[in-house]
């Protein structure tokens, strides 16, 4: 299954409680604000590099680059992909739940 | 594959409105079918050929109007959360006794089981909104 999250983890529960749900080998791909839980060295980046022993984490690159997030400021082993990256991860997983 | 979007966010307020035309749009270059978009809630508010942006800013009702006619899109309101708002067609109007129409080219007022249908006959529903 892929999950979306659309919601910085500063403002709201919905990653965390999608990190608790997904089951093993899901994908989670941060949208919107949601990229802001893709920074290293906040405070909820242990709990999501500690996910990816789990989940893939996709970040979405152009609402990083819209909130001038490099590459190099995000947790190791998170992947970036485009709206393109987004469809084929919607192809791939046979479900996509919305975390809004 | 068959794709349909649920869009439950207006325009102008965060970024579902945009994610989902950037999804639509990546999906049809990709090749897929777009079968249904759905618009509900405060998203009815992306079907009005009202809307009046400043010119240097994107105007997210054409741009899905101009999607619509490029692909052939059936871009759907919600008719009970079209009513709410203000969002009519000329029968709706007509109907309620309203003195004039605004929903936006390539868009149609129908009904939840629009969305309903949208799930069976498509392979991969997706929700965008706050």
């Amino acid at each position: 299954m892929l999950h979306t999250v659309n919601k910085s983890p500063h403002d709201s529960s919905s990653l965390r409680t999608c990190l608790s749900l997904a089951k093993q080998g899901s994908d989670l791909l941060l949208i919107e604000d949601g990229v802001y839980g893709a920074l290293s060295g906040s405070i909820h980046s242990d709990t999501i590099a500690e996910a990816l022993n789990n989940v893939t984490i996709y970040a979405l690159g152009p609402d990083l680059k819209a909130r001038g997030i490099s590459e190099d400021r995000l947790i190791s082993g998170i992947k970036v992909t485009g709206y393109d990256g987004f469809v084929e991860l919607a192809t791939v997983n046979d479900k996509v739940q919305s975390w809004l | 594959m068959k794709f349909s979007v649920m869009v439950n966010e207006g325009p102008y307020t965060h970024q579902a409105a945009d994610t989902a035309y950037h999804f639509i749009d990546a999906a049809l270059k990709a090749g897929h079918e777009v079968f249904r978009v759905f618009f509900y809630h405060d998203g009815v508010n992306n079907g009005t050929r009202m809307t009046t942006p400043p010119q240097d800013d994107r105007n997210i009702v054409n741009r899905w109007s101009a999607l619509a006619a490029e692909h052939d899109l059936d871009l759907v309101l919600c008719v009970a959360a079209a009513q709410r708002r203000g969002i009519l067609d000329a029968d709706e109007a007509k109907r309620n006794g309203k003195d004039a129409d605004n929903i936006a080219p390539g868009f149609r007022i129908s009904g939840l089981g629009q969305l309903i249908e949208a799930g069976i006959q498509s392979d991969r529903v997706l929700v965008f909104g706050d």
